[in-house]
């Protein structure tokens, strides 16, 4: 029996008084592709937020390929995990964030090679020759030099999903990447989304209100709400014959919004 | 009539201390400037504390006082400095405190998503800082950098406090052998509105090179 790459266990995140994560418990096995979905406010930017460690956690725990992540032993006892274990454990994870967040300063292969090369002491030529490959893979070769600023919103997050994929890491989080777009370009990206879960042995954690591409990708579905787990499965049952009133209320609201299911 | 070649010769070398302490003074309110500015963001308390003493001291007493206190103040600790290093360090460690204002503005205004994507990407908080936050933060200070140099140009007359020969200086010294304050001090006021115009295209031309690309024009 494999071992899950994601150990949830019991987590917990306040922001001040309020309690967005409450005793959070879920795991992740290799490859499994996940889709979180839930009504605004439910805690799921929060989750991935956590697992890329730009939040901290109030309490519980979380492994990732096997080692705590916000935690270390000193001295035959747990400590909070300082940076260099915070730096030793990213490797694992990359993120695709809402607004993209590429460097405006660096063109688009900049962008890519600038952590390989930083994180990997991978040399220039084959840190280039891989973001090439990436970008042949996103469908923008032709767009290796050209400035973030120059590109569209579907294309500036095509290039993010590059960059983030040419550390190779075994985790990607997706935090809502196609909502900051303009309908036309959603396809383009969700495209290259299904490639990759399609062609790749990634674990992948994807957030989205896109309930139709949510049914496509996923392996399971998790539906959230307050900072719980209130219902989960495969996106066949929790999609068609969700078992729980919140689950049904929120896909009605949700389709009535006009989003496919 | 005197030998105004020669007075203009003694007026000239007055503008070569003047830029002398323009160009050094500079350097050092750079220094000081990039020291206190990522002082006062240091996750580390005590390194925030001493710059923000520093910027609070050289801000809130007149460079004046600062000049007195480095040349005739300093020798008492044992430490004795050139009139040309003492104004140095008074201008430069005055002017810093501002700059480092600047720094610190520019650095904090880089939006928090840049932050986060060095994070997600596994930089080093070095990197971060020097591969993307800086770069990002420089246009943005390169304006009043350059507004900041003309202050300290404009600043390093007080050196002749210290019986440094500097243009204001030898002008004075040319006013009391000529009799005459006109032709001097029209001479100085040129002087210095060129050094300060050198001063203000360079930093645009500067500010051009950097910003080059960032906003999509090319
Ligand atoms: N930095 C923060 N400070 C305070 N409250 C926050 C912060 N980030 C998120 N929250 C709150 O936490 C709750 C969950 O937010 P989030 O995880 O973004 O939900 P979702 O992504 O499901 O819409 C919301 O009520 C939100 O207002
Ligand atoms: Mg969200």
């Amino acid at each position: 029996m494999t071992e899950p790459i994601i150990r949830i266990d019991r987590l917990d995140k306040s922001f001040g008084a309020l309690k967005v994560l409450d005793g959070l418990s879920f795991d992740v096995m290799p490859g499994e592709k996940l889709a979180l979905i839930g009504p605004s406010g439910s805690g799921k930017t929060t989750i991935l937020r956590i697992l890329m460690t730009l939040e901290t956690i109030t309490g519980g725990h979380i492994e990732v390929c096997g080692e705590q992540l916000y935690h270390m032993q000193k001295a035959g006892k747990e400590v909070p995990a300082d940076e260099a274990h915070l730096h030793h454990m990213r490797r694992h994870i990359g993120m695709v964030f809402q607004h993209f967040n590429l460097f405006p300063h660096k063109s688009v292969i900049d962008n890519i090679t600038l952590a390989p090369m930083l994180t990997k002491a991978e040399p220039k030529a084959r840190a280039e020759a891989r973001a090439r490959e990436l970008l042949e893979m996103v469908g923008l070769a032709d767009k290796a030099k050209a400035m973030p600023s120059q590109l569209s919103g579907g294309q500036k997050q095509r290039v993010a999903i590059a960059r983030a994929l040419a550390l190779q890491p075994r985790i990607m989080l997706f935090d809502e990447v196609t909502s900051a777009l303009d309908p036309e370009l959603v396809e383009e990206v969700l495209l290259v989304m299904k490639r990759l879960a399609a062609e790749t042995d990634m674990t992948m954690l994807l957030v989205t209100h896109e309930m139709g591409f949510a049914h496509e990708f996923a392996d399971r579905v998790l539906f959230f709400d307050k900072g719980r787990i209130v219902e989960q499965g495969p996106p066949d049952k929790i999609f068609t014959t969700p078992t729980h009133e919140r689950t049904q209320t929120f896909l009605r609201k949700i389709i009535a919004a006009g989003h496919r299911v | 009539m005197g030998d105004w070649s020669g007075y203009l010769a003694l007026i000239l070398q007055g503008a070569l201390v003047t830029a002398q302490l323009t160009v050094m003074g500079s350097a050092l309110a750079l220094v000081a400037a990039f020291v206190a500015g990522l002082g006062r963001i240091a996750p580390f308390a005590p390194v925030r504390w001493l710059a923000t003493v520093y910027i609070e001291f050289f801000r809130g007493t007149s460079i004046f006082v600062q000049l007195f206190w480095v040349y005739f103040v300093l020798p008492f600790a044992g430490i004795t400095l050139s009139p040309l290093m003492a104004g140095v360090m008074a201008l430069g460690l005055n002017v810093g405190a501002y700059g480092a204002e600047v720094v610190r503005g520019a650095i904090l205004s880089v939006p928090r998503d840049q932050y986060e994507a060095t994070v997600a990407l596994n930089l080093t908080k070095g990197q971060r800082m020097r591969h993307v936050i800086l770069p990002q933060a420089l246009p943005l200070m390169l304006p009043t950098f350059g507004n900041n140099a003309i202050e300290l140009l404009k600043a390093t007359a007080v050196v002749s406090l210290i019986s440094l020969t500097d243009m204001t200086f030898q002008a004075q010294v040319v006013r009391a052998q000529t009799g005459s304050t006109l032709i001097p001090f029209i001479t100085i006021l040129i002087l210095y509105f060129a050094m300060a115009t050198v001063i203000a295209s360079g930093v645009r031309a500067l500010e051009r090179r950097m910003t080059r690309g960032l906003d999509g024009v090319r």
